[in-house]
């Protein structure tokens, strides 16, 4: 019947466990008033939130984008050192940077105050701070992957320097690109601290508003619902938007080949950094300030290697896992693109944006109906990171996936290399940039999650999250800010090899 | 080969998806010398509450588990888990979480006799929870920017135009969706309507949480800022050079809770009743009163220092029971009004 019928099967599996928070949602939603469906209110907040999901992806997609390709295309100098910094704001929670954007820039901020900040566009710029380097990750990861051939072909036969662009690099990194742009909108969708902290009506804000006045858990679902609404629909457009995929057959990048900036050098390297000094330095300058403002006093730091230890065991086991379940439902939608392939790969991305909560909530009600032994266990909390987090695998995985000729792994098993030797030999060298961005990307998210750690933890253990929101829940911003500045050390330490690897040219590993 | 390859494919994923559902066995508990143990969830921040737990464990030498969460997260998460709760005891940040389990029926009858100290206006009339410490609202100002004579003597006043631009609120915060709630108890639906309305033309700034409130009033970034009694306290035990005061309102005035219940079926249900004493004993309220600068709700208890007592404040003397029936109204008015 077909021909991959056990790959086939392991993608139906996760995906049938990635739609577990959405069976919950329906069962909740079925008991809610339906009148508050077709409400002014619902309107209101869905639209709010297109606008902002909308505005939020062109920031990321200018961002992160014209990152990827000054790091990867052109001579900027201090790339490695650059990249890492650029994608630093990855490992800032989108509370700390809203309350670090308010009391920088806010009406009466310690620097300067911006008017107008507070709502919009605050949430606009603090949310494209901290998902513009999903598209610099994805992006990078492709382009470092994608064929140079064409494009010194497009060079030799006289193209400029945006024919290049435009004619012989987009297309090849278009669905990288495409899977980047639907991971930072599905994101805002799903944010709750920085719209919280900037006061803006999104949907998500809408369910914490309706458990918080009136613990209404079907109004919740409804709304809830209608984000998975708009997920699916921004799921099908990046399929629109995805285009064919050109593989590479074999990938080389050669420096000489990078456009050289000139005199453009310093503009370039101000691009680099000025995101991220906004994204992550402003936080760290925020967070440096309440500990020279309050000192430290002994409250809590005592415990912080043990929640640094916790969160990068938790963090780590997470994507660990997400890659390796993300590879069978990428695999099967690229080797055949049917309507269960795609079915598959729709449910594995559906409950991205739902907010942490919601899927916390549905984890504990299926668990303790149906797992009760595995209730509040660091096993269940990892669950919940593959759950919220698996689609950054797969929309990092599956374009570097797709890109893999088939040329290649024929000539291979033609040249009598068994499935095991191609995969090891010729698949992953080509593949393993992908993978690794993936995992960063699940890895990073999952540092600075807190919603789910917070429920589903087992009693007295700490990330550095928790520790995070411990402090600055209630105004003890001296106990916050070091579990904040440990948060981005040691997401900075892991950001250095994953970033080695996930460019590193494919070409070099084949050969040695 | 093939078969093989897509056999390791099966197992790796179903061992994958079976390691999430749970490798670590929960905290089976070699428990303390005595063997007994309890299970609290408290919407109260670890820092407000710990110590006073700590102490619990130790003189009383029972094992205490304490999941830390936000009141509401924790509600819902109650609600979910239904009678598969493992918690005991939930130790609220305020008595609409609360009085929300009572009506799910997910709160046992406390002991007779444990809440009989406190002030009758903070206990369930159901007897399913009782408040612990209450928490006054009230303006936090800085005396220098203005003279006690020209401070609103009522809540009302701060609709009054010469308050423009000069008040910050958090009026998605729980605490001030009370003390609308328990406004309209005390004044009616119409009077209060008519307030957030005109609150809301005179554009006060709108914050996230209180902290953020009492840090714009010390930076001089509004003048007034409606809130909990002690967040000015906090703010100046933090920094000592905090100017921010308190000012309480003569005309609705309302004081709020944390509160505690114990939930149906408690495994550790002798434990949970210990607790609750606790909580209310002379220690349990010294302890709140001195460390976190709220007021004990046991007759007869002292106000924390510098502060006038309980008794004195003239507020909503509207029972819980009419408070926690219709928060859902209130979150409404206040919608409308676009202040949230």
């Amino acid at each position: 019947m077909s021909r991959f019928p056990a790959l086939r099967t392991a993608a139906a599996l996760v995906a049938l466990a990635m739609v577990v928070p959405l069976i919950y949602l329906f069962i909740r939603a079925f008991q809610a008033d339906g009148s508050l469906l077709w409400s002014a209110r619902m309107l209101q907040m869905t639209w709010d939130t297109l606008r902002l999901a909308v505005t939020v992806t062109l920031g990321s997609l200018l961002i992160g984008g014209g990152s990827a390709w000054l790091l990867e295309r052109t001579d900027v100098p201090l790339r490695r050192t650059l990249g890492v910094a650029a994608a630093l704001p990855l490992a800032v929670p989108s509370y700390v940077g809203a309350l670090a954007v308010v009391s920088a820039f806010g009406p009466q901020g310690s620097a300067f105050g911006i008017p107008g900040l507070i709502g919009f566009w605050g949430a606009a710029v603090v949310l494209v701070l901290s998902t513009y380097p999903y598209v610099l990750l994805i992006t990078r990861a492709a382009l470092a992957s994608a064929e140079l051939t064409l494009e010194s072909a497009a060079r030799t036969l006289g193209s400029g320097r945006w024919a290049v662009l435009g004619r012989a690099q987009l297309p090849q990194v278009r669905a990288a690109v495409s899977a980047a742009s639907l991971l930072s909108a599905l994101y805002v969708l799903s944010d709750f601290g920085a719209v919280s902290i900037l006061r803006y009506g999104t949907l998500t804000r809408g369910i914490f508003l309706q458990y918080r006045s009136s613990f209404d858990r079907s109004a919740a679902a409804l709304i809830a619902v209608v984000l998975v609404g708009l997920t699916l629909a921004f799921i099908a457009l990046e399929r629109l938007a995805r285009g064919p995929v050109t593989p590479a057959r074999s990938a080389n990048t050669a420096a000489d080949r990078r456009v050289r900036l000139g005199r453009m050098t310093p503009f370039a390297m101000a691009a680099l950094l000025v995101p991220t000094a906004l994204g992550a330095g402003v936080p760290t300058i925020v967070a440096l300030g309440w500990l020279n403002r309050d000192g430290l006093q002994g409250r809590g730091t005592d415990v912080l290697g043990t929640a640094a230890a916790t969160s990068f065991g938790l963090s780590m086991a997470a994507a660990v896992v997400a890659v390796v379940l993300c590879l069978p439902v990428a695999l099967a939608a690229i080797r055949r693109p049917d309507w269960f392939s795609r079915t598959v790969e729709t449910a594995a991305q559906s409950g991205y944006a739902l907010p942490g909560l919601v899927v916390a909530l549905s984890l504990v009600f299926m668990t303790t109906r149906a797992l009760p032994f595995a209730y509040q266990t660091l096993g269940l909390v990892v669950a919940a990171y593959v759950i919220r987090f698996l689609p950054e695998a797969l929309a990092s995985a599956r374009p570097s996936l797709a890109a893999v000729d088939p040329k290649l792994t024929d000539a291979s098993r033609t040249l009598g290399a068994a499935r095991w030797s191609t995969a090891r030999r010729v698949t992953f060298p080509l593949v393993r940039g992908g993978l690794v961005a993936g995992g960063a990307l699940v890895f990073l998210t999952a540092m600075k999650e807190l919603p789910a750690t917070l429920i589903l933890r087992p009693a007295g253990v700490d990330t550095l999250a928790v520790r995070v929101w411990t402090g600055a829940s209630e105004g003890f911003y001296a106990q916050a800010a070091p579990a904040a500045l440990v948060l981005l050390a040691v997401s900075a330490l892991a950001l250095i090899p994953a970033w080695k690897v996930s460019g590193s040219s494919p070409k070099a590993a084949v050969d040695g | 080969m093939r078969r093989l390859f897509q056999l390791f494919l099966i197992v790796t994923t179903a061992v994958a998806l079976a390691a999430c559902g749970g490798d670590d066995a929960p905290d089976s508990g070699t428990d303390a010398a005595s063997g007994r143990k309890l299970i609290v969830y408290s919407g109260r921040n670890e820092n407000l509450v710990r110590p006073l737990i700590d102490r619990f464990a130790k003189e009383s030498g029972i094992k205490v588990e304490v999941r830390y969460a936000d009141t509401t997260e924790l509600t819902a998460t109650l609600l979910e888990e239904g009678d598969a709760t493992p918690a005991d005891v939930f130790f609220s940040q305020d008595a609409g979480a609360l009085a929300a389990l009572a009506a799910e029926g997910r709160l046992a009858k406390l002991p007779s006799g444990v809440a009989d100290d406190v002030d009758q206006r903070f206990v369930d009339p159901g007897n399913r929870f009782t408040g612990v410490t209450g928490r006054a609202r009230t303006f936090a100002y800085d005396p220098a920017e203005i003279p006690a004579p020209e401070l609103p003597r009522s809540i009302f006043d701060v609709a009054d135009p010469k308050w423009k631009g000069r008040l910050g609120l958090a009026p998605a915060n729980a605490s001030f969706v009370s003390h609308v709630s328990a406004l309209r108890v005390e004044f009616g639906d119409e009077q209060v309507k008519k307030f957030l309305a005109d609150l809301a033309a005179n554009e006060p700034q709108l914050f996230d949480s209180n902290t953020l409130v009492v840090q714009a009033v010390a930076a001089g970034e509004v003048d007034l800022g409606l809130v909990n009694h002690y967040y000015a306290l906090n703010e100046k035990s933090e920094r000592p050079d905090s100017p921010v005061v308190n000012a309480f309102p003569e005309e609705g005035a309302f004081v709020n809770l944390a509160g505690v219940g114990i939930l149906e079926g408690a495994e550790h249900r002798d434990e949970a009743d210990e607790f609750v004493a606790f909580l209310l004993s002379q220690e349990g309220q010294d302890y709140f009163r001195t460390e976190t600068n709220e007021y004990p709700l046991v007759d007869g208890a002292d106000a924390p220092t510098g502060l006038p007592a309980l008794g004195e404040l003239d507020t909503i003397q509207a029972p819980l029971a009419e408070l926690g029936k219709d928060l859902e109204s209130s979150v409404r008015f206040i919608a409308d009004a676009g202040l949230a």
